[in-house]
């Protein structure tokens, strides 16, 4: 096939480039006139020629790349006609080619407009090296210059005159800011003191009526009577596509000119194709060069059999204009009805930016940067992919403040930190242990180094060191559940809900190997829990519980356990408070109060736990979850009903939130306080997530907790009304159910998530993963599941049956069980 | 009430009906003072008993422990501190210098029995 070429420019060559990448050698016969007579160069870099660089440097390919793939390039012999009816081209030195298909990259022109006087010697057009070269001859006599035009390529000629040693410099721009296709006012006038400072004198709103002179031009007049004096003037006021060949053959063209093209770059002619900026695609000509390469792209894959079209480029661009950094990108400037705009401007640093977002906040539609560019790629990338944006979205721009750290994680504790405060071992003990001992499981640093071999309590944070150690220490690392599932916590979720599983068994035995143990067995039963809220001692899963699970008691000191009621927000009716007193007379338990307002009646033996029970519930009382790795309590302040300071009654949303959660199973347990005004007497800060009242409505703080290692909980959302304060805590919870690790609290989960508190905001509030609706469904399911597990029991009396200590013997208790009297009630004997 | 046959110089009596037993978990046996956990491990198809006290902080509670397994070695975990005890050899898995006594165990028509060195009785 024969393929012509007319125009050797960056675009030309660009498809040729494509184009013998795209094909086997030989399958096209190319031919190329241009009508400089150098091979293509690098005209975006064109200052530079000023700044040292050679005619050479500038090439994107030597003449012998042409030759190397069989292209014939004839240059310096521009195509003076096309015939289109025997699909040939006359050259102007008298060559004449058929070609099969024909491509058009004639490229454009400067834009020279009609002012008396233009033809005067001394007025140049900024456009190919021999422009250049003329300058440079010019320059040297010449003291005082001028460019008409303060777009971006005016800038660069401006530049331009500079690098000729021209300090004395205006930039004449018709319309009243610079840049004006690309930046707005407040932009312009900082990049304008900007350009000033180095030494241009800009005048804009400035129309040039005459350039005066003999022959060589020594003065401009502008529309205002003023002028200037000059003896050098460079004309770069836009560009006009080059055109007139494509019009002699009939080919169609824009008004205001332009090759008109389809998606596929075809011109009115099938055969024959325009790229770059000669071709005029819905009515819009693309000067930039990154455009021109996807047109090329597209041309060369249409030849080669593909589907590629062109719909359009995205125009924006990052430049160093002398030395001052410039971008503008997506829409610079949205207007007020399509969008909202934050600006920021340093008129001491010289530095403005402005963002322009969707009117619902959640997009960033474009913006501009000046003085400072160090974010277009990152603000592109975010318009571009249309990525959901922080709540407070200046911050892209401002950059994070003091005070919005993104969590501390263990790697940031110094060395001497103790991290097992029962073995009395530091962090530099566990790095140790892993680097220098190569102990890679939680296991192996229980043994060398005795931490967690305690209360066990420092194991999530034995682990996370283990894991930062070994990652740091360049090791892969996997955070697998145990040697039995190699799977992350959340990645067996989504194993388990996606196959439906509701037995550890069954878990096991599609996913895991041999026999699980006491890590993966809670790990999957809470996660089952989590899925389906089904009783917990259903389908063999007992077993795969732990003990207090298992019994749906705490287990205490001597094997007797601890019974705690639901008392939701801590109200509780005089007549509740007997029954409870009554319970604990009649089976000898000792109570206290515990630090979420409820009721602990300790000392009962296994098998009084479903009469206990059964006595509870007959008064009203259910399961408070105290064994469980679930919502514990919803503790609250008395409120607005009694307190003098309260603003909303907050017990009442305490034990609504209380009960819309209860029995709610999660990674580890999660707590609660709602406040009912600013002094916070329900420490609701303290807390998983934590409710203050405001004037307006609520505030809701998450991934607080108390526990080795306090943490407040952080500012999540503002001025709720309880409604949405539901919504956004569903979200919340599911999500941190769904992707925590096993036995990781809300609080080391936001430490260790990514992004922090701005991401999980965007993904709760914004709904940046799209995930809302079905968060919101699955905590609707389980809310709707919920039953009392006690009454599970105490209404099943094959369920009874386990709960007594000896098999063989079930009236009996455990005889080894000792107590001792303590302050008018008892305690159990001390560890042997 | 506790019936024993004897075989060689072990005495066998019967703790419970294997039904009595939950899959894949334990439950505590009495025999005369003695504490006895007595694990169904169906996923291998086996019984095992050891003696019911944690000798971590001397608690009755490794009957209602979980059972699993490290590499190929069957073990139980006390509901307590997770202290992990080998339920072949009663070793402690941990690296403490604990060791549980284990017993034998045979199931006949439906019958679990545990078995005891006549030297202990």
């Amino acid at each position: 096939m024969k393929i012509v070429i007319i125009g050797n420019g960056m675009v030309g060559y660009k498809f040729c480039e494509k184009l013998i990448a795209k094909s086997s050698p030989l399958s096209f016969n190319i031919t190329i006139f241009g009508e400089e007579i150098r091979p293509a160069y690098d005209r975006v870099h064109l200052t530079e020629f000023f700044a040292g660089k050679t005619a050479e440097d500038l090439s994107l390919a030597p003449a012998d790349w042409y030759a190397e793939h069989h292209i014939q390039l004839f240059l310096g012999d521009p195509i003076k006609e096309i015939d289109r009816e025997k699909k040939l081209v006359h050259s102007v030195r008298g060559l004449s080619l058929e070609y099969d298909i024909l491509i058009l990259a004639t490229g454009s022109a400067a834009f020279v407009p009609p002012i008396p006087g233009v033809e005067k010697n001394g007025v140049f057009i900024y456009r190919t090296i021999e422009d250049l070269e003329l300058m440079k001859q010019w320059a040297r006599k010449s003291k005082r210059g001028a460019v008409i035009g303060g777009g971006l390529l005016g800038l660069e000629a401006a530049k331009a005159m500079l690098d000729l040693g021209i300090t004395d410099t205006h930039v004449i721009e018709f319309a009243p800011r610079l840049m004006p296709r690309q930046i707005d006012e407040a932009g312009s006038a900082i990049l304008k003191n900007k350009l000033e400072a180095l030494g241009l004198k800009i005048l804009t709103n400035t129309n040039t009526t005459e350039i005066q002179g003999d022959e060589s031009i020594r003065a401009m007049q502008f529309a205002d009577q003023s002028h200037i004096e000059v003896d050098m003037l460079v004309i770069s006021a836009g560009i006009k596509p080059r055109d007139e060949l494509a019009k002699l053959a009939g080919l169609e063209t824009g008004q205001r000119g332009g090759i008109v093209v389809n998606e596929r770059m075809q011109t009115s002619d099938p055969n024959i194709y325009a790229i770059g900026e000669c071709a005029l695609y819905k009515n819009m000509i693309y000067g930039l060069v990154a455009p021109g390469y996807e047109m090329a792209e597209v041309v060369a894959d249409h030849l080669v059999g593909g589907q590629k079209s062109f719909s359009g480029f995205d125009m924006s661009t990052k430049l160093k204009l002398i030395g001052v950094d410039v971008a503008s990108f997506g829409d610079p400037f949205v207007q007020a009805c399509d969008g909202r705009t934050v600006v920021l401007e340093d008129n001491m640093k010289g530095v403005y930016k402005r963002i322009n977002i969707s009117t619902d906040g959640k997009y960033l539609l474009g913006g501009i940067l000046i003085g400072d560019a160090d974010a277009y790629n990152m603000l592109l990338q975010t318009a571009k992919n249309k990525v959901i944006l922080p709540p407070n979205p200046e911050d892209i721009i401002l950059g994070s403040r003091a005070g919005e750290t993104s969590g501390d994680s263990v790697s940031a504790l110094p060395d001497d930190a103790i991290i097992c405060s029962c073995e009395t071992v530091t962090k530099e003990n566990i790095c140790k242990a892993v680097s220098l001992y190569n102990c890679e499981s939680v296991d192996e640093i229980k043994k060398c180094t005795k931490a967690g071999t305690g209360c066990g309590g420092c194991v999530p944070m034995v682990k996370d060191l283990m894991l930062h150690t070994m990652a740091a220490n360049g090791k892969y690392v996997r955070n697998t559940i145990c040697e039995h599932f190699h799977y992350s916590r959340q990645e067996l979720f989504d194993l388990i809900k996606i196959n439906q599983l509701k037995s550890y068994d069954d878990v096991l035995d599609m996913f895991g190997k041999n026999d699980g143990c006491e890590i993966c067995k809670p790990a999957v039963a809470s996660i089952l829990a989590s899925l389906w809220n089904e009783l917990i001692l259903d389908k063999g899963n007992a077993t795969a519980q732990d003990s207090n699970d298992r019994f749906l008691a705490n287990i205490q000191k001597g094997g007797t356990y601890s019974v705690v009621p639901r008392i939701p927000g801590g109200e509780i009716t005089p007549d509740k408070l007997i029954v409870i007193g009554e319970v604990a007379k009649e089976y000898h338990l000792y109570t206290k109060i515990t630090g979420g307002q409820r009721i602990d009646l300790f000392g009962a033996h296994l098998s009084d736990l479903p009469a206990i029970w059964k006595k509870l519930i007959e008064a009203g009382f259910e399961s408070g979850h105290a064994y469980g790795k679930a919502l514990r309590t919803v503790k609250s302040c008395v409120g607005s009903t009694w307190c003098r300071f309260g603003l909303h009654d907050s017990v009442s949303f305490a034990i609504q939130i209380e009960e819309r959660y209860r029995g709610l199973r999660a990674p580890h347990k999660i707590k609660s306080g709602v406040s009912g005004c600013i002094r916070e007497c329900a420490e609701a800060r303290a807390k998983d997530f934590g409710i203050i009242a405001t004037e307006k409505g609520w505030n809701l703080y998450v991934c607080g907790n108390g526990g080795s290692k306090p943490q407040h909980a952080l500012l999540f959302a503002t001025d709720l009304d309880s409604e949405t304060c539901i919504k956004y805590i569903d979200r919340f919870l599911m999500f941190y159910i769904k992707t925590a690790d096993p036995l990781m609290r809300t609080a080391p989960w936001l430490n260790k998530m990514e992004g922090g508190i701005t991401y999980l905001q965007n993904v709760i509030i914004n709904d940046s993963l799209g995930i809302a609706t079905e968060l919101e469904k699955e905590m609707q399911l389980l809310v709707d599941n919920y039953k009392c597990e006690w009454k599970e029991v105490v209404d099943n009396p094959e369920l009874q049956k386990k709960f007594n200590h000896f098999v063989n013997a079930p009236n009996e208790k455990d005889p080894s069980v000792q107590f001792e009297p303590m302050r008018e009630q008892k305690k159990v004997a001390d560890w042997r | 009430m506790t019936i024993t046959e004897t075989e060689g110089r072990t005495s066998w009596f019967i703790a419970c009906k294997a039904e009595d037993v939950p899959v894949n978990g334990g439950v505590c046996v009495k025999y005369h003072d003695r504490q006895i956990a007595l694990f169904h491990f169906a996923r291998r198809g086996a019984w095992y008993a050891t003696q019911n006290e944690c000798p971590h902080r001397n608690q009755m509670a490794l009957s209602r422990g979980m059972i699993g397994s490290r590499d190929t070695e069957p073990k139980v975990a006390c509901p307590f501190h997770k202290k992990t005890f080998s339920l072949e050899t009663g070793e402690c898995l941990n690296g403490d210098d604990y060791q549980i006594k284990t017993y034998p165990v045979k199931i006949i028509s439906g019958l679990v029995y545990i078995g005891i060195d006549q030297d202990e009785n």
